[in-house]
Parts: structure tokens; C-alpha cells; sequence
């Protein structure tokens, strides 16, 4: 084999990359830059914390959210959020099924980054129920009141869904990160990280017996993971494909929230990759290659996305239904063309530059269009909400939505709810897999030599 | 015998060489062996001879589980509580399909992992081999094999020049 099919340099050693991962928690090297990061991160989370309880005192009168925009940032960004959290998965189940090694080095931060992405989401159907400490009445309970919660609607379905899919997450999450505690205990001296290492590597040694079931247990839950991203997400497009609004009544919609989702969320992925291997001087681990394949996935899921789009139109205009019609009218020309425009330009004119091999192997570049993507895919949420509400079949109660600042307060807010606890583990846990990683490195290596 | 120890662990450089101890270990009829790696290593499992994991039918036994608590739930309920939407049939498999299948994969992978931290003996706080002095590099760079005190071959004695001569870098006894 040639150098070119290595996606990790082989002149590295499985110890080194052992002491490398474990020492970022035990030995943590970049104190003053997570301090400054946490500083930034905690204030937006303070933002969150007022802004939850201002809303708690005041109800979501608050918002610009009123009839016919009833649903407005608090949907839109927890299909933002969700839609990011689920590329995680797909990096770390769908690619590990396919046996793509470049996902080793990728895999933990990323199923990282999809917890805390679905923790943001999980939040703010719960902030918009107005009452928020009856949330459980979600849930089948024997009420007094004798009513049960109503199955054949998708906002029941969405509860079970995403709870489902937090679970599930943490499970595959913790699963594949035991060996690694166990690796970081290993080499802890300091009593507190022996006790946590201690307790959280539940005792692995690494036997083969251990290992084989390990294995198959990680493999069949990652192909339980994938189908269950394609069906949460699925899901939450029928939150709106359900309903007869115009815009959102489509079979496309689907399948189109599911690739929008893992668009934002590798553009995401990217964002974190680039930053943490700058960070922690990873390249040996992420590199270039690593950087290479998520730009061209990045390309590959904004290509699909992309038609989507083309499908909305198509959609609209075969039906030759008048509110379909003025809806898309509504969206190229209307109050809100700006965020249907601003989605467009954002997600696929800078997504065009993944063509040349040198743009996705160059960090900051990935890294500025991955940040365009972020936003073009939280404006064309933004988009399929508010243009489909505003004007919809009754004529009299046409009105506009405009974000107020605790609108935007929150959402700025669970920038920090995601950031605080992403910041926490990448003090507490290795970021990258170390016995996959090292499991690669000498596949690599057997295949030189053999 | 050899009841205050656990067995004999031998440490080896890489998974090759890791195989072909266990393989001449297999060969001079020592049965109750296992290894110690940093991951799992490719045809180990054959060459011990271990059973085949039976993870998956705790997978399938969760799935079923699963789908059968959420679909017997969503039946309860409408017949509990029956709300005639728009004269939509109240039973609708095609409404409950979404719950139904979370419920399989969450019952499923709930159970495959307790399974397998079950069928491992985990978690726990300590095991014997935890006292060798170079167990910590089981989960960095070097791979063990031990033999076990309860093996019928085992001797304390012949064991540790048995796995010595097989080119392992250290043997160490490893107390019960």
C-alpha cells in the first residue's frame, strides 16, 4: 500500500497516540484558552438563564410569536439544533457500518457534539408550552382527569422521538467510550482523575472475551443508530408536513429535513474538527485527509439538500394549487425573501469552493464555509416557519413575525447550554477514540509491512 | 497447587506475536487462557476458541419487547380515552408506527448493552490481573496473554519458562 491510502501517518506509535489522548484531561494544556472559551460560554448560558426566567415569570407573550406565526424561533431552532445533532450519528454509526476508517479520529467528538445538540433541542418545546412544569403531562400517566395523551399526532410522536434518540445516543456514546476510560485510568497518578477514570471505566481490562462482545454490541447499535436518525428527523418533518399549511404540506419534506439536518450538522463537525485539532495540535490524528473527506461529504449533502430546494419549487408548481403558488411567491418576493434568498446564497455559493481539493484541505477555509452553511440552514428553517405562517389560507389574519430580543436571547442562550458542557468534556474525557484510532494505526501499519 | 494465585501473564509487543503465543499455547494443550489488549485484535477469538457472542439476541429480544410494550400502550389509550378525530379510525396502525419503532430501537439497545455489561462481569472495581505491575500497558501499547491457575496443564513453575520461551517480554504471577 502507498502512502496516499493512509488516512493516519504511520510513523506514529500506538503509546504516543495513547499518552497524546488521555494527557488532553489528565494533563490539560491549553488552561488559558479554556478559560477565556468558558468565560464566553457561561455568559450566554446566564443569558439562557434569564431569559428562561423572565419567560417563566412573563409567558411566551414575550416572543414575537403570535396567531397566524404561532411557531416561530422556538421550532425553528430546535429543528436547528436537532438537524446538527443528528451528523453525529451518521459520522459515527453509518460510517463505522461502512467500514470508512477516516471516522476514528472524528466519531467521539462528533456523538459529543450530537448529545449536547439534542439536549438545546430538547429544551425548547419545553420552553414554548407556556406552562413549562406540565410537561409531563406528555407522557401516558394515569391522570385523574381520566384523558391520555393523544397517539395519532406527530407532536406526540416528536416526545418519544427525540427522547428516544438522546437515549439511544448516550448509550452508543458511552459504549464506545469505556475502553477509553479505561485507558485513561490506566495512566492517571492523581487520585481524583483514578477515582473518576476508576468508576466511569466500570472496571474494563480489555479481555478478548470483553472485547468480542463489545464489538458486536457496538456494531448492531450503530445500526439501530442509523435508521433511528432517519426516522427522528423524518419525524420531525411531519411536525409540519402533516398539517395543511401550504409550504409544508409535501411528501419531499422528509427526506429533505433529513439531508438539510446532516448538512448543518457536518458543517458543524467540521467547525469542531478544525477547532480542536488547531487546539490540541491533533493533526497527526485529523488531518489534512480527514479535513479532505468531510468538505466533499459537505459538498455531497449540500448537492442533495440543494435539490430539495429544487423540489420545493417543482412541488409548488405542479400542484397549480393557489396557496401553494402565492406561498412561493410569498418566499422569492415576499417580506421574508431575505431569509429564503439568505438560504440559499449562504448554504450554496461558498459550499461551490469544496470543488478544489485544496480549499477543503485547508482548515480556515473549511471552517468559513462550514460557519455559511451553519447559518444558511438556520435561516432556511427560519424560512420554511415563518413564510409558510404568515400568510396562510385565511386572508384576515395575515400578520408578520418579528424576533424580539428575548427571541434572539434565547437562542443565543442555548449557544451556551451547548457550549458549556461540550467545553466540560473535553477537560473530563478523550476526545478522539484511542483504541480505535489505535486499532487503525496498526491496520495500517500491517498492511505496509505485510 | 496454585490456589493463592490467579495465573501466569505473560506481555507481549504486538497482537502478531500475541497470536502466535496464544496459538503455541493452544498447541501444547493449555485451555483456559485469555488476553488483555488496548483493542480487539482480529482472530483471537478463533484461537482461544471462544463461543460466538450472543449479544444479539438480547438486541432481538429488546426490539420485540420494545415494540410490543409501545404498540400494546397506544392501543391501550385510544381505548381508554377515544376521541374521534374527524372520524379517523381510533386503532391507527399508521399513526402508531413512529412510537412503535423509537420504542424497538431504544428497548433494543438498552438491552444489548446491559447484556453486554452483564455477560462481562461489569462493572466492577477490582479483577486479579489489576495487580500486575505492567497490566497499566494492557491499554496502551502491549498485549497479554494469561494463563489461567484453574488450567489442567498448569504449573507455576513450567508455565512461567513455557510462556518465557515463546518470547514474551515479561511473566509475571498474578495472585489471587
Amino acid at each position: 500500500m502507498s502512502e496516499e491510502s493512509d488516512i493516519l501517518p504511520t510513523r506514529q506509535s500506538m503509546g504516543g497516540i495513547s499518552d497524546q489522548l488521555t494527557g488532553i484531561p489528565l494533563y490539560f494544556p491549553a488552561e488559558r484558552r479554556w478559560l477565556i472559551a468558558m468565560l464566553f460560554a457561561s455568559a450566554l448560558l446566564l443569558l439562557l438563564l434569564v431569559s428562561a426566567i423572565e419567560l417563566f415569570a412573563r409567558g411566551v407573550g414575550i416572543w414575537g410569536i403570535n396567531i397566524p406565526v404561532n411557531w416561530a424561533f422556538a421550532i425553528h431552532n430546535y429543528v436547528w439544533w436537532l438537524g446538527i445533532g443528528h451528523a453525529g450519528t451518521l459520522i459515527s454509526a453509518l460510517l463505522l457500518l461502512t467500514g470508512s476508517e477516516w471516522r476514528n479520529s472524528l466519531n467521539r467528538f462528533a456523538e459529543t457534539m450530537t448529545l449536547f445538540a439534542v439536549v438545546c433541542a430538547g429544551i425548547y418545546p419545553i420552553l414554548h408550552l407556556g406552562r413549562p412544569w406540565y410537561v409531563y403531562w406528555m407522557f401516558p400517566y394515569p391522570a385523574t382527569m381520566g384523558v391520555w395523551p393523544q397517539f395519532r399526532s406527530p407532536l406526540e410522536w416528536d416526545i418519544w422521538a427525540v427522547m428516544t434518540y438522546l437515549t439511544v445516543s448516550l448509550a452508543f456514546w458511552y459504549t464506545g467510550l469505556i475502553p477509553d476510560l479505561a485507558a485513561a485510568r490506566d495512566r492517571a497518578t492523581r487520585r481524583g482523575w483514578q477515582i473518576f477514570f476508576g468508576i466511569t471505566a466500570l472496571g474494563w481490562r480489555g479481555s478478548a472475551r470483553h472485547w468480542l462482545r463489545w464489538s458486536q454490541t457496538y456494531r448492531l447499535m450503530a445500526g439501530l443508530a442509523v435508521p433511528l436518525v432517519v426516522s427522528v428527523h423524518s419525524e420531525v418533518s411531519l411536525l409540519f408536513a402533516a398539517g395543511q399549511i401550504p409550504g409544508w404540506h409535501s411528501t419531499i419534506f422528509p427526506p429533505y429535513f433529513v439531508l438539510g439536518a446532516a448538512f448543518s450538522g457536518f458543517a458543524v463537525v467540521s467547525i469542531i474538527a478544525v477547532a480542536l485539532r488547531s487546539w490540541f495540535g491533533l493533526e497527526n490524528l485529523v488531518t489534512d485527509d480527514h479535513l479532505d473527506v468531510l468538505g466533499k461529504v459537505l459538498l455531497a449533502t449540500g448537492l442533495m439538500t440543494a435539490y430539495g430546494y429544487v423540489f420545493e419549487v417543482f412541488d409548488a408548481l405542479y400542484s397549480g394549487e393557489e396557496h401553494e403558488l402565492q406561498t412561493l411567491a410569498d418566499r422569492c418576493t415576499g417580506a421574508y425573501a431575505w431569509t429564503y434568498w439568505g438560504a440559499v446564497i449562504f448554504n450554496f455559493i461558498p459550499l461551490q469552493a469544496l470543488w478544489w481539493r485544496l480549499v477543503r484541505r485547508t482548515g480556515w477555509m473549511l471552517l468559513l464555509i462550514s460557519v455559511s452553511v451553519a447559518i444558511g440552514m438556520w435561516l432556511e428553517r427560519y424560512m420554511i416557519l415563518v413564510t409558510s405562517l404568515y400568510r396562510d389560507f385565511l386572508v384576515s389574519s395575515w400578520s408578520h413575525f418579528t424576533p424580539t430580543f428575548w427571541d434572539w436571547s434565547t437562542y443565543f442562550g442555548t449557544i451556551g447550554l451547548f457550549l458549556v458542557p461540550f467545553l466540560i468534556a473535553i477537560r473530563l474525557i478523550p476526545m478522539i477514540s484511542i483504541s480505535e484510532t489505535k486499532e487503525l494505526l496498526h491496520e495500517e501499519k500491517e498492511e505496509k509491512h505485510g | 497447587m496454585a490456589e493463592h494465585l490467579y495465573g501466569v501473564l505473560a506481555e507481549f509487543e504486538s497482537p502478531e506475536r500475541l497470536l502466535e503465543a496464544t496459538r503455541q499455547a493452544m498447541e501444547a494443550g493449555y485451555r483456559d487462557l485469555d488476553a488483555f489488549t488496548p483493542f480487539p485484535v482480529e482472530g483471537l477469538d478463533r484461537v482461544v476458541r471462544l463461543p460466538r457472542p450472543t449479544i444479539s439476541f438480547a438486541g432481538l429480544g429488546g426490539a420485540i419487547a420494545g415494540a410490543g410494550a409501545a404498540l400494546l400502550m397506544q392501543f391501550y389509550v385510544n381505548y381508554d380515552y377515544p376521541l374521534n378525530v374527524g372520524g379517523r379510525p381510533v386503532y391507527a396502525i399508521s399513526a402508531f408506527a413512529v412510537v412503535t419503532f423509537e420504542l424497538t430501537i431504544l428497548f433494543s439497545a438498552l438491552a444489548m448493552l446491559i447484556a453486554m455489561l452483564w455477560q462481562n462481569g461489569l462493572p466492577r472495581l477490582n479483577y486479579p490481573v489489576f495487580a500486575a505491575k505492567r497490566f497499566h500497558r494492557a491499554s496502551r501499547d502491549r498485549f497479554f496473554l494469561c494463563v489461567n491457575a484453574q488450567d489442567a496443564l498448569f504449573d507455576e513453575r513450567e508455565t512461567r519458562a513455557f510462556l518465557s520461551g515463546i518470547g514474551a517480554l515479561s511473566v509475571e504471577l498474578v495472585p489471587k
